[in-house]
């Protein structure tokens, strides 16, 4: 089951300087949502807010029908952040609670090999890659099935071909599990590939400064003029002195 | 790695076999009184004396049970202090302050005081030696608990862990290292302060022989003495290590 993410007038204060809000937005169910901007522009706040790791100071986030637990959002953050003294099949179990051990040990030999790792189970974090490690991040993140991913910068510091890799495998996984994913980023390119809909950030204070629903062909071809026109609307918002344009545009962009 | 295993026992022999060739050319050219500084061989002779009497493995049996006493006696109460210190801010506030001012007094000022409460003979040594042990465990306990990565805290945050599952599955573990260091550095310790209780008041043991042969001139016994203090303290911290390395295997160091 996926869920809907409703934002109403959130807002996040730290030492009395807002960093965050006004945020309003509604994500459907099963969708990818990009959250783009630069450094410091609030887009990890607001993950960090949906994720239940910041309180909000002020607002409404609402996670489904509201009765939502922690365990059931997966998280992964801009480090694979692994329990180094684990394996590999100990730290993708590490989110799973319920069930009977023989469940979790399929359960973890099931996300392993969907993120391309099905015999990296007895290795320790020490012994992986860069890209391995993020992928057994985002196993872990993926193995208690949650009905909402989080996902912050997961990509950022991989090399570029590896990095490609990682989206192509995390849209493989959003095809399988149908999870709402929502990503933050400031990689214009993995935004355009990945994103459904593609929230641009300005701030401090952070707010949603455009709203794009780019319906680009699937698989996305990077060389493709409509890709790149696309990026450079994404650059023009993107830009300091740009008008604001908060309002969804399913394949187009929309003036408020 | 395989070269340094060979070459490091043979590197780590080099000075103490020229100390070795120092000493021996020193008694026999009579630089030295022999009253003052016996031949090598004459302390080897006084080993193998000691061996076939009984008297070495008595001795070492003797200090190395109060060594062992002390080291669980200390190493105890550094673990439950040290973890609820490491684990509360407001136990840590209470408590810490104390600790550290009792550190930083000298170990034979506590001699009387024990010899006052607990008497003469095994309970003042193995509170002493107790002490002695304390402190690195404490100390290196508490700061591996309260600094942990901050980062793999929130990973179990993100995961819904409760505050007690957090400290036993990534606060412990993640501790680990610095538990071991602490308790190498408290047995380190313990041979000192057991060294120490026994020149103060024993009629068996290592430091009994220590004293037998300063009050008696013969060196040569002071000196088989402290050999064998060197060998069982080098033992026993090669067996730690040991245990130690097999307990943080996953630790992703230079030398692993």
């Amino acid at each position: 089951m996926a869920h809907s993410v409703h934002i109403k007038g959130l807002h996040k204060t730290f030492r009395g300087r807002t960093v965050l809000g006004p945020v309003d937005c509604d994500l459907e169910p099963g969708t990818i949502t990009v959250v783009i901007g630069r450094s410091g522009c609030g887009k990890t706040t607001l993950l960090r807010c949906l994720g239940g790791l910041e309180a909000p100071s002020s607002g409404v986030i609402r996670i489904g029908d509201g009765t939502v637990r922690r365990r059931d959002i997966g998280y992964v953050f801009q480090e694979p952040r692994l329990m180094p003294w684990l394996t590999v099949s100990r730290n993708v179990a590490f989110g799973l609670t319920d069930g009977p051990g023989s469940a979790r040990v399929e359960t973890v030999r099931e996300a392993l090999a969907l993120v391309g790792l099905p015999n990296a189970g007895k290795l320790l974090p020490k012994e992986l890659s860069g890209g391995m490690a993020q992928r057994v991040a985002l196993a872990r993140a993926l193995a208690p099935s949650p009905a909402l991913i989080l996902l912050d910068e997961p990509f950022s510091a991989l090399d570029p071909f590896t990095r490609e890799q990682m989206q192509s495998h995390l849209l493989h996984l959003h095809r399988h599990y149908g999870t709402t994913m929502v990503m933050v980023t400031h990689d214009m390119d993995e935004a355009l590939a990945l994103g459904h809909r593609i929230l641009v950030m300005r701030g401090p204070p952070g707010r949603v400064a455009g709203d794009l629903a780019p319906d680009l062909p699937q698989p996305v071809e990077r060389t493709a003029p409509e890709f790149i026109l696309w990026k450079r609307r994404l650059s023009e918002l993107l830009a300091d002195n740009a008008p604001e344009q908060p309002a969804i545009a399913p394949g187009k962009l929309v003036q408020t | 790695m395989s070269t340094y295993r060979f070459a490091g026992p043979a590197l780590g022999s080099l000075i103490p076999l020229a100390l070795l060739v120092a000493w021996q050319a020193v008694t026999a050219a009579d630089l030295a009184p022999a009253s003052m500084l016996p031949p090598p061989m004459l302390v080897v002779r006084t080993l193998v004396a000691m061996a076939i009497n009984g008297e070495m493995a008595s001795a070492i049996g003797i200090t190395g049970t109060r060594l062992a006493l002390g080291f669980l006696l200390g190493a105890a109460v550094a673990t439950v202090l040290g973890g609820l210190c490491g684990i509360s801010a407001t136990a840590r506030a209470l408590l810490d302050p104390l600790l550290q001012s009792l550190r930083s007094v000298p170990s034979l000022a506590w001699v009387p005081l024990f010899i006052l409460w607990l008497g003469i003979f095994e309970s003042s040594k193995i509170t002493l030696i107790a002490v002695g042990v304390f402190f690195p465990v404490y100390l290196n306990l508490m700061s591996g608990i309260a600094n942990v990565d901050r980062k793999l805290i929130e990973v179990g945050r993100a995961h819904g862990y409760s505050r007690i599952r957090r400290l036993l599955q990534i606060q412990i573990p993640s501790a680990m290292p610095a538990y071991i260091v602490g308790l190498r550095g408290g047995l380190g310790l313990g041979w000192m302060f057991v060294s120490a209780a026994e020149l103060l008041g024993a009629s068996n043991g290592l430091g009994f022989i220590l004293n037998d042969g300063e009050q008696t001139g013969r060196p040569e016994r002071v000196l088989a003495a402290i050999l064998l203090f060197g060998i069982c303290g080098k033992i026993t911290d090669m067996a730690l290590a040991a245990i130690g390395a097999r307990l943080i295997a996953w630790q992703d160091t230079a030398t692993s």
